[in-house]
């Protein structure tokens, strides 16, 4: 194992470049994957005929398929539908938000089912539009109760970014991995470091959880 | 859409859907037996009583909670033929995914066993039952229970996520549609039909999932 050859100042730079793809695609599939999870938790909650259901055998299926498989069907099968070609980010971006927005759409739909009817009758009752009652009083409280889950959900999504290389996305992963290939002597050294770069952001954001978890607890 | 969804793939190419079909649920059956054996014990590590073992298991889960799945897979399939240990594509994915999933099975069981109330331990020493005695008859006939659903959603989670075996030639269904794709170049029905095979799997767990949620709930 060749841990001096494996560190040398351009394979550290060519991992942290890497490492700025895997941010970049874990920050705007996360940020979009929780607001399309939220409408399609909202719209399921509400309870509206047909779009409901809809929605159900929607969650259902995407959860029941294998994330590789949505990631190969937006980069290769999607563009022959759609008649546009996908960058190989813009494709994982999509099929991260695709496979994570179902996941987080049932996370917040047991959040805001755990939210006892009463507070919502209370809430109708005392003169707030149904809006109004999901903006003041359900979704505040059922927020707190999903941050450990959903923390959990995100750190899954940071770690599926890896699937990118599948279609040659130039994250941290593959560019881990071409550094390896070079040399026999690499494959451990940059492995250990690719794993350990992927620990400490997760597990940071793990802990951070935790504690704004016992912060906003009442 | 007619020219896009070509129904003849599925009738030509049906033998290596099955084939791939069959490698999926080999590996996921391989990959649960050992993450389960993994699972058990550093479950147990977690709970013991030795400070060191304890460490070992909270150290153990949450390295490999955190990092991708596919790290632990290129390290037996990259990283033990760089010290000259030679694993097939099968072996390298299983252990992988054995070893991945077992940190996650470990904390489904350490949760089950820990929500049995510390009272009910004390009660069954006190009236006479050894450690093991009260672990046999009182803490996992509840923890069992409370165990069970997260430990099938799981094992749908390994199923899916056995597709990994595509990205290192492991025979299974995505790596034959590959194949399939390579030689018909229909990209949307070939990968449409595989979808329907892997929820051949997926579906009937889902439901047996759901059906357990609802039938241990109602047992107390």
């Amino acid at each position: 194992m060749d841990f001096v050859g494996a560190y040398s100042p351009e394979n550290l730079g060519f991992l942290m470049e890497g490492l700025m793809i895997t941010l970049r695609v874990a920050v705007i599939s996360i940020v979009f994957s929780f607001a399309i999870g939220l409408i399609i938790a909202v719209l399921r909650y509400a309870r509206i005929p047909v779009l409901s259901q809809l929605l159900f055998l929607w969650v259902e299926l995407i959860r029941n398929l294998p994330l590789l498989l949505i990631m190969f069907f937006t980069f290769f099968a999607l563009p022959e539908i759609i008649r546009i070609d996908l960058s190989a980010e813009e494709a994982v971006i999509l099929a991260l938000v695709l496979f994570e927005s179902a996941l987080i759409s049932e996370i917040i739909r047991g959040g805001l089912a755990s939210i006892p009817k009463g507070q919502l009758e209370a809430a109708r009752s005392s003169g707030l539009g149904y809006v109004q009652t999901l903006r003041f009083v359900v979704v505040p409280q059922a927020l707190r109760r999903m941050i450990p889950p959903l923390v959990s959900q995100f750190i899954s999504l940071l770690k599926d970014t890896s699937l990118g290389i599948i279609v040659a996305l130039d994250d941290l992963m593959h560019n881990g991995q071409i550094i390896y290939n070079h040399d026999f002597g690499y494959v451990f050294p940059t492995l250990i470091l690719v794993a350990t770069i992927y620990f400490v952001i997760n597990y940071s954001l793990s802990l951070l959880a935790g504690r704004l978890e016992k912060k906003l607890s009442v | 859409m007619s020219d896009l969804l070509d129904i003849s793939i599925l009738i030509d190419y049906q033998d290596v859907y099955w084939k791939g079909f069959f490698i999926t649920l080999k590996a996921s059956v391989f990959a649960l037996i050992l993450s389960f054996i993994l699972g058990v014990i550093i479950a147990v590590f977690r709970i013991s009583t030795v400070k060191s073992l304890r460490w070992f298991g909270t150290a153990y889960v949450e390295y490999i909670r955190n990092i991708p799945l596919l790290i632990l897979v290129f390290v037996f399939y990259n990283g033990l033929p760089s010290i000259g240990v030679n694993l097939d594509s099968f072996m390298a994915g299983g252990l992988g995914l054995g070893i991945y999933t077992s940190a996650f099975i470990a904390e489904a069981i350490r949760a089950g066993i820990q929500s049995v109330p510390k009272g009910h331990v004390e009660a069954a020493r006190s009236s006479g039952l050894t450690y093991l005695q009260t672990m046999r008859f009182v803490v996992l006939p509840q923890a069992i229970k409370i165990v069970l659903p997260p430990l099938g959603n799981q094992f749908i989670n390994l199923v899916k996520n056995s597709s990994i075996f595509g990205v290192i030639a492991g025979g299974d269904l995505m790596y034959q549609a590959d194949i399939i794709n390579s030689e018909t170049f229909q990209t949307v029905s070939v990968y449409l039909f595989v979808a329907l095979f892997y929820l051949l799997l997926t579906i009937p767990l889902s439901l047996f999932v759901n059906y357990l949620e609802r039938r241990l709930a109602r047992a107390y």
